[in-house]
C-alpha cells in the first residue's frame, strides 16, 4: 500500500468537500495535486532532515577527514562517496573542507569523490524524489550518484593533477578535540537545522509545486514529450546545461521536473537534469577557484558532466 | 579576551557574528570581536566546517550557529 495514501485522502477531502470544487475538472485536479504534493513534501522534509541531522551530529567533517586520511584509493573513493551523502554541503565551507582534506593527506581523487557526492546526494533532493517519484527513483538516484562520485574520483586520482592545487600549508596544526555531544544537544541541533532548511526552501517548494500543479492540470502530455522525450539525442546534454546554474533552487525545480516527467520527459533525462542541478554548481566552481587552477575545475566539471550524461542515456534506454 | 568569528562571509557567518555581539553585550563584557575571512588563518585553527567561534585561540564551536544563550554559557565557562 502507498504510505502516502492518507495524504491523498486529506487532499481529496479538502479539494472536493471543503472547497467544493467539482471532481474531474481541470481546476479540481490542479488544486488536489497541489495540496497533496505540498503536504507530502513538507512532512518528508521535516522527518528526513531531522533524522539526517542527528546522524550528522556524529560525523562532522573534521572526523570524516580523519577517517579518510587512512584510506587508500578505491576504498577511500567508495567511503568518501558514502560519507558525502550525510554531509551537508554549503558553498561557504567548500574551501576549508577541501584544504582540510588535502592537508590531512586524503588523496586528491578521494577528496573529489567526496566533493561530488556531498552536494549531489543531498537530503532535500532525496526528499523531493522520494515524495514525487517514489522510492525506486530515489534509490536509482542514490546509486547512480554514488557511481558517478566514485568513478570521477578514481579518474581524477589517476590523472595526477596535484600540481593544479594551490599550496596552502598552514604552520601550526591545531588539533580539534571532539567533545561528545549529549542527546539533548544533538536534538536541539537537528531541530534548528531542520527549521533553517524549511525557512530557506518553503517558498520555492510552494511556487514549484504551484506551477507543477498548473502544468499537471492544464498542459497536454504530448506537447512536452515531443521536445524532451527519449528519442531526442540532445535532450540529456541540454537538460544538464540548463541544470548547472539552478543549484540553489533545487527545492523548487524538482516538483516542476516531476510534472514534466509525468507529461512525457523520459526518466533518464530527468535524472541527469537533477544530478546537474545538485552536482554541478556554478557558485561552487567559482569558490573553488581560490584553491585550485581553473584547469582542474574544468577537468572536474567535465568528468562529472560526462558521468551524469552516461547516467541519463543509460536510464533512457533501461526505463523505457 | 579576543573572540574570533571564522567565516567566508556567508549569511550563516553573519548570523553567528550578530549572536556573539549580542551575547557579549548581554554579559556586559568588553571582549573584542573580530571577523576572520582569510582562508589561511581559518585553516590555522584546524576548523573545516564554518562558521566557527574561537575564543583566545580555543575553538568553541564549528559548523553550527550557537544561539545567544549558548554563546553566553560558553563565554562564562571559558
Amino acid at each position: 500500500m502507498d504510505i502516502f495514501y492518507p495524504i491523498q485522502l486529506l487532499a481529496d477531502w479538502l479539494t472536493y468537500d471543503v472547497f467544493s470544487i467539482a471532481k474531474k475538472t481541470l481546476l479540481g485536479n490542479a488544486i488536489d495535486f497541489f495540496i497533496n504534493d505540498t503536504i507530502k513534501i513538507f512532512l518528508l522534509l521535516v522527518v528526513i532532515i531531522f533524522v539526517v541531522s542527528i546522524i550528522r551530529s556524529f560525523l562532522p567533517p573534521e572526523k570524516i577527514k580523519n577517517i579518510l586520511s587512512h584510506k587508500g584509493k578505491y576504498t577511500g573513493n567508495i567511503l568518501a562517496s558514502f560519507l558525502g551523502i550525510i554531509t551537508p554541503f554549503c558553498t561557504c565551507s567548500a574551501i576549508p573542507l577541501f584544504l582540510g582534506f588535502v592537508e590531512a593527506g586524503v588523496p586528491l581523487g578521494v577528496t573529489f569523490s567526496f566533493l561530488v557526492a556531498s552536494p549531489m546526494i543531498n537530503e532535500i533532493a532525496l526528499v523531493m524524489l522520494f515524495g514525487l517519484f517514489g522510492w525506486k527513483v530515489a534509490f536509482i538516484y542514490i546509486v547512480s550518484g554514488l557511481v558517478v562520485a566514485i568513478v570521477s574520483g578514481i579518474i581524477i586520482g589517476k590523472l595526477k593533477v596535484e600540481n593544479l592545487v594551490y599550496d596552502f600549508k598552514s604552520k601550526n596544526k591545531a588539533k580539534l578535540g571532539f567533545e561528545s555531544l549529549t542527546w539533548e544537544k544533538r536534538i536541539t541541533y537537528a531541530r534548528g537545522y531542520t527549521f533553517d532548511i524549511l525557512k530557506k526552501v518553503w517558498l520555492f517548494i510552494i511556487i514549484g509545486v504551484g506551477i507543477g500543479a498548473w502544468i499537471h492540470g492544464y498542459i497536454p502530455a504530448d506537447f512536452i514529450a515531443k521536445y524532451a522525450g527519449g528519442n531526442n539525442w540532445y535532450a540529456v546534454p541540454l537538460a544538464i546545461l540548463i541544470g548547472i546554474p539552478l543549484y540553489s533552487n533545487a527545492a523548487g525545480i524538482i516538483p516542476l521536473v516531476s510534472v514534466l516527467t509525468e507529461k512525457g520527459v523520459s526518466m533518464g533525462t530527468t535524472l541527469a537534469f537533477m544530478m546537474a542541478v545538485t552536482g554541478l554548481s556554478l557558485p561552487e566552481f567559482l569558490i573553488l577557484k581560490k584553491v585550485m587552477k581553473t584547469k582542474l575545475i574544468i577537468i572536474f566539471a567535465g568528468i562529472v558532466g560526462v558521468g551524469i550524461m552516461c547516467t541519463g542515456y543509460l536510464f533512457n534506454i533501461i526505463l523505457k | 579576551m579576543v573572540i574570533k568569528i571564522l567565516g567566508t562571509g556567508c549569511p550563516n557567518c553573519k548570523k553567528l557574528e550578530a549572536n556573539a555581539i549580542e551575547a557579549v553585550k548581554q554579559l556586559n563584557r568588553k571582549d573584542k570581536i573580530i571577523k576572520i575571512t582569510d582562508i589561511k588563518e581559518i585553516m590555522d585553527c584546524g576548523v573545516m566546517s564554518l562558521p566557527a567561534l574561537v575564543a583566545d585561540e580555543k575553538v568553541l564551536s564549528y559548523g553550527i550557529i550557537p544561539s545567544v544563550e549558548d554563546i553566553k554559557k560558553m563565554i562564562a565557562n571559558f
